[in-house]
C-alpha cells in the first residue's frame, strides 16, 4: 500500500520537529527511515498514525488523504504500528495482549472471539514466531523490556495490517532475536505488506531494507538503496558520525 | 583494567544471588559476578535472562531472596537505593527516566540532590556539559520535549553528578543513533579511565564486548559463560547463541572498521 507525506511541518514550542517534509515510501517495499535522534522520525510516525495533528501538510494512504483522522480509523484503514517505548497491557497475560490487539469492537467481541479456538491458535502462532509462546500465560508486567518489544510486534502482526510501521523494533532486543525479527519482517513483506521501519541498528537496516530515507533536522536529506545511502557524504556526516 | 601483578579486590561483588518477582518463578538462580575497580563488566544474554534483574538487585530496587552484594568490601545487601547512591553506586535505568516536566538543567541538578556544596555541584555540571554538549544546548528546555536519545544523554549525565565509584547502566545505547551510541561508549571508557567501574547491560553486545574488560553471558538466571570480553567475542558458540551473525569464522577483533555494527 502506498504511503506518502507532503509538506509535513510540526513544531513543539520553539523546536521544529518536522520542517516541510515530503516523502514517498515505496509501496510493497521494506522502507528504512533513519536519522539522528531528534530528526523527526517518530514525529512523522505519530502524525501518520493520527496520534498528533500536523501543523501543515498532508498524509495520503492508498491514494486517500488520512490527515487528521482518528488513530483507530487509521488503524482500521490498515496501518499498524509499534512504539519506540513499549506499551503493553500489564494486567493482562501475554496471550491476552496479542488477542486484544486484534479486537475492533469491544469487550464482548473479545470474549466471544477468544472462545473461538482459531483466534487463540493464531495468537499462539505469532507468539511462537517471536519466541514468547512459553510465556503465554505470564502477566505482561512480569516479562522483560526486550520481551515486551517482541510482544508488541506479535500483537501488531496479529492485526494483519497492510502497512506496518515499526519504531525501533530491535531496541533492547538480543542480537539473535533481531535476526529472527528481520526474518519475520521479510515474511510480512513477502506476504504483500509495505513496511516502514525506524531503526538505529545499521546492520539490520542495511541488510533488511530495500529503500532507505535519511532524515536530518526535520526533513529528508537523502534516499535510495542501502548501498548508495551508506556512502552518501551527508549521511555519513549527519548520522553515522564517520 | 590492566593485568597488573597485584590483583586488586573487586569493588563490587555479587555472591550467589537469587531474586524474582511476585509469584513468578525466580529470575536469578544463584548468580555471582565480580567487578574489579576501574573496569567495565558487560552482561549479555537473551531477553528475559535476568540481566536487568541483576542491576535491580544491586541497586537496591529489588530485594534479593538469597545471597549478598558487597560494595567496596562492605555488605550492602538490602540497603535502600538512596543509601547506595550516597555510598557511590549510581544506576542508569532502562527506558526513559527523565523528569519530563522539568528542564534539562533541573534534571541534571536532581542527580546531585544529596550534595550541599554549591561549588562542587557547579563543577560537576560543567563536567557533564563538557561530556555531552547537547545537554548544554538544550539546557533550559523541558526534558519531556527532547528526543529519546537526547533524554538518555540527560540520564547518563544525571547519574554522574554524585561522582560514583560504580555505575550500573541498563542498555544505555538503546534508542540512540549511531553517533550518540558511540559517544556513550566513549563516555563509559572515560569513566573507566577515571577509575570508575561500570556494570553494563547491553544488547549492542558486540560493540559493548569490544570495549568491556570482562563479559558475562546470562542465561536462565545463571552465568552461562564468563571471561575476558574479547575472548568471548572470539568464541563461535557464543556468537551463534547470543551475539547473532553466526555461524561464521569469527575474526580476532583487531581492526574495528565495523561501524555498521554500531
Amino acid at each position: 500500500m502506498s504511503l506518502a507525506v507532503r509538506g509535513l511541518t510540526k513544531q513543539f514550542g520553539g523546536v521544529v520537529a518536522l520542517d516541510d517534509a515530503t516523502v514517498d515510501f515505496v509501496p510493497g517495499a521494506i522502507n528504512g527511515l533513519i536519522g539522528p535522534n531528534g530528526s523527526g522520525k517518530t514525529t512523522l510516525f505519530n502524525i501518520v498514525t493520527g496520534l498528533i495533528p500536523t501543523d501543515a501538510g498532508e498524509v495520503t494512504f492508498a491514494g486517500r488523504p488520512i490527515t487528521g483522522m482518528a488513530p483507530y480509523r487509521i488503524a482500521r484503514a490498515g496501518i499498524g504500528r509499534t512504539f519506540q517505548v513499549v506499551r503493553a497491557f500489564d494486567r493482562m497475560t501475554v496471550l491476552e495482549n496479542v488477542l486484544v490487539a486484534e479486537r475492533r469492537s469491544g469487550l464482548r467481541e473479545l470474549i466471544r472471539s477468544a472462545i473461538r479456538g482459531s483466534e487463540v491458535d493464531r495468537a499462539m502462532d505469532w507468539l511462537r514466531q517471536v519466541g514468547l509462546d512459553h510465556l503465554a500465560d505470564a502477566d505482561a508486567a512480569d516479562i522483560s523490556y526486550g520481551q515486551k518489544k517482541l510482544l508488541e510486534l506479535a500483537a501488531i502482526l496479529m492485526t494483519d495490517p497492510s502497512l506496518v510501521m515499526l519504531d525501533e523494533p530491535a531496541g533492547g532486543v538480543n542480537p539473535v532475536m533481531i535476526e529472527r525479527i528481520s526474518d519475520l519482517i521479510r515474511v510480512a513483506n513477502a506476504n504483500g505488506r509495505t513496511i516502514v521501519i525506524v531503526e538505529h541498528n545499521m546492520e539490520m537496516v542495511m541488510s533488511l531494507c530495500d529503500h532507505v530515507v535519511v532524515f536530518d533536522r526535520g526533513r529528508p536529506i537523502a534516499s535510495g538503496a542501502p548501498d548508495t545511502i551508506q556512502s552518501d557524504e551527508r549521511v555519513l556526516e549527519a548520522y553515522l558520525g564517520v | 583494567m590492566s593485568s597488573s601483578s597485584v590483583a586488586p579486590g573487586p569493588i563490587l561483588e555479587i555472591r550467589d544471588v537469587q531474586a524474582g518477582y511476585g509469584r513468578a518463578a525466580p529470575v536469578l538462580r544463584g548468580l555471582s559476578i565480580s567487578v574489579p575497580p576501574a573496569s567495565v563488566v558487560c552482561l549479555v544474554g537473551p531477553n528475559g535472562a535476568g540481566k536487568s534483574t541483576v542491576l535491580r538487585v544491586v541497586s537496591g530496587v529489588l530485594p534479593a531472596r538469597a545471597g549478598t552484594v558487597v560494595l567496596k568490601g562492605e555488605d550492602i545487601t538490602g540497603l535502600s537505593p538512596q543509601k547506595l547512591l550516597a555510598r557511590g553506586l549510581s544506576y542508569v535505568l532502562q527506558g526513559h527516566s527523565v523528569f519530563k516536566e522539568m528542564t534539562v538543567a533541573e534534571n541534571i541538578r536532581m542527580g546531585a540532590f544529596t550534595l550541599r556544596d554549591k561549588a562542587v555541584v557547579a563543577e560537576r555540571i560543567t563536567m557533564v556539559r563538557d561530556l555531552f554538549p547537547l545537554i548544554g544546548e538544550r539546557w533550559t528546555a523541558l526534558a519531556g520535549g527532547l528526543s529519546g536519545g537526547q533524554q538518555k544523554m540527560v540520564e547518563v549525565g544525571r547519574s554522574l553528578m554524585l561522582d560514583p565509584d560504580v555505575v550500573l547502566m541498563d542498555e544505555p545505547t538503546m534508542g540512540l543513533d549511531p553517533k550518540s551510541a558511540a559517544i556513550v561508549f566513549e563516555q563509559i571508557d572515560v569513566l573507566r579511565q577515571h577509575g570508575r567501574a561500570v556494570l553494563l547491560v547491553e544488547q549492542n553486545a558486540r560493540r559493548a564486548l569490544e570495549m568491556a574488560d570482562l563479559g558475562c553471558v546470562l542465561d536462565l538466571g545463571r552465568i552461562a559463560i564468563e571471561g575476558p570480553a574479547r575472548e568471548l567475542l572470539g568464541r563461535p558458540e557464543l556468537a551463534q547463541l547470543y551475539l547473532g551473525g553466526a555461524p561464521r569464522a569469527v575474526p580476532v577483533p583487531e581492526q574495528e572498521e565495523r561501524h555498521a555494527a554500531i
